[in-house]
């Protein structure tokens, strides 16, 4: 086994609880309590924070103007946006600067309030960008839901896959979303109907939205936020509580290509950089959090990460292997997910908030003596232009 | 004038006025689908743009497409809160390869009902749908 690296580690996080803020705060408000309460997790303050990390979704010159907000003064200034994936991006950027001697503490932070806004992002049209691509491609109505959904068909096509299969992806993250009293509120506050545990024949019966994907397979559209402190290893030994330290990290894009395969996500190429860089094999990983935005997402990422072979995907997720108090296979987004628990339109950083949360012993579907997790980040579509990030994350 | 248009909402319609994509859209006037192809090192490239983007000292040629090709994936959309698709569903969106190797997206029409009708491998072939300034690209079972 390769020497694993040390350097940095997350030593503070917080996810704001609120799904539905009512128009009262706005995303840099969110942003901004956020990091208060993750530096405070992490017995940290603002003047201690010399990177500052923002997808630049919400304004241009965003490293300015949140640097400005905050109060702080950053001598890192990282503002990749990629999509929902951008905060694993962040985390192995800010391990590379940290490791570099660049930085020493490095924030990272995301607020939306996509609810209250009445976004439109699943069944919205396509924007009219000016993009060239968008140029070409606007004019046939592909909803974000087609988009995925389109990935599903092929890969049933090719595989056999099947909705009951894909469902298997729902009802274990719904399963653990009602252990966890925050996704039970947003439930309630998103105003979710039967908000119970849930079957392969609820989720199969539920009304199809974008043909092979049904409603109990798509993301919500929440308000939310939260944010991520990662130290050098020097600050992390002083901080408040045990450090989970960033063990690997890959990055990649995929696009529209002639004869490209839609059954693969750029994960194929993010995760053996990550495994490698760490040091481990996904059969070691306790807990795995994959961007949850439909099911085939997680199912593609599944096989994308090695867990099981390009195609076997399906079979592979039957009989609840993915539940935290099942064994043969890691516990899957333990928070509820994108799916039943969260979804501001960029939920990378809470993969790596609720990793964190299990490596300390902290969560609502705590697996035992978890020691190793990956938080995988898929940004944009997963059927067109997107971006993998991947983080191995462990303890001591 | 203003209001007119507001009543009957339409397709997200392409701009003539983007650079890498004017050529394409302004043939389409003709029905005509044109494609790229560098004739230094062969790549097809698409969608259409300025540059080669399998080597640095491309020469992009223009080349017409017979108009046949293969569903590669579909969806059968059912929700869209679009002002025009809304009225449209269920439809059927889909990537189509077409046989001379430029994958695009586009509707697929012609069927009696798109959720039985539409398949991965179906044969298709372009099925104009007129406007002024241009046409737009869908497809047809073949």
């Amino acid at each position: 086994m390769a020497t694993q690296g040390r350097d940095a580690a997350i030593v503070g996080v917080y996810e704001y609880p609120s799904r539905d803020v009512e128009g009262k705060f706005n995303p840099l408000q969110i942003k901004a309590a956020s990091a208060a309460k993750a530096l405070a997790d992490a017995g940290l303050t603002w003047s201690d924070v010399d990177a500052i990390y923002d997808a630049s979704e919400g304004a241009p010159m965003s490293g300015l103007m949140i640097s400005e907000y905050f109060g702080i003064k950053p001598s890192v200034i990282d503002t990749t946006g990629v999509g929902g994936s951008s905060y694993e991006f962040h985390a192995a950027h800010a391990l590379r600067a940290i490791r570099d001697g660049k930085a020493k503490v490095a924030l990272l932070t995301y607020g939306s309030t996509a609810h209250s806004n009445a976004m439109a992002i699943g069944a919205g049209g396509r924007g009219g960008g000016v993009a060239p691509g968008d140029n070409m491609e606007s004019f046939a109505g592909q909803t974000l839901i087609a988009n995925y959904a389109m990935v599903a068909r092929r890969h049933m096509h090719e595989f056999g896959t099947t909705s009951e299969q894909l469902a298997e992806i729902s009802t274990a993250t719904r399963y653990h979303a009602m252990r966890n009293p925050e996704a039970v509120q947003a439930m309630n506050d998103l105003e979710f109907l039967n908000i119970r545990e849930t079957t392969i024949e609820d989720v199969v019966g539920s009304r199809m939205i974008a043909d092979p994907l049904h409603l109990l397979e798509c993301c919500m559209v929440s308000d939310g936020g939260g944010a991520v402190v990662i130290a050098s290893a020097d600050v992390a030994k002083n901080c408040a509580k045990a450090p989970v330290w960033i063990l690997g990290t890959g990055e990649a894009t995929k696009y529209p290509e002639n004869g490209g395969d839609l059954t693969s996500s750029a994960g194929v190429e993010s995760a053996p950089v990550a495994f490698g860089e760490a040091g481990v094999t996904p059969a070691e990983i306790d807990i795995a959090m994959i961007y949850d935005s439909f099911s085939i997402t997680v199912l593609t990422l599944l096989e994308d990460l090695g867990f099981c072979a390009k195609g076997e995907g399906g079979a592979w997720v039957e009989g609840g292997r993915l539940r935290f108090d099942q064994s043969g296979g890691p516990a899957l987004n333990t928070d509820g997910g994108g799916l039943s628990s969260n979804h501001p339109g960029m939920r990378g950083i809470f993969l790596l908030i609720e990793a964190v949360r299990q490596l300390r012993g902290e969560s609502s579907s705590q697996v035992d003596d978890a020691k190793l997790a990956v938080a995988h980040g898929n940004g944009g579509m997963l059927g067109g232009r997107h971006s993998a990030g991947t983080v191995i994350l462990g303890r001591d | 004038m203003a209001e007119e248009q507001k009543k009957v909402p339409t397709r997200p319609m392409p701009k003539l006025t983007e650079l890498d994509t004017a050529e394409f859209w302004h043939a389409t006037k003709n029905k005509e689908f044109k494609y790229q192809q560098c004739a230094n090192c062969q790549t097809i490239v698409w969608h259409p743009r300025a540059h080669c983007t399998g080597c640095v000292d491309g020469d992009l040629q223009w080349h017409t497409s017979k108009g046949e090709g293969t569903i590669y994936s579909f969806s059968v959309v059912r929700l869209s809160y679009h002002p025009f698709f809304r009225s449209k569903v269920p439809y059927a969106v889909a990537y189509v390869d077409l046989d001379e190797g430029p994958r695009f997206l586009t509707n697929v029409t012609g069927v009696e009902d798109p959720l039985t009708d539409v398949h991965i491998g179906q044969r298709v072939t372009l099925d104009w749908e007129e406007y002024e300034e241009l046409s737009i690209p869908l497809v047809k079972p073949v």
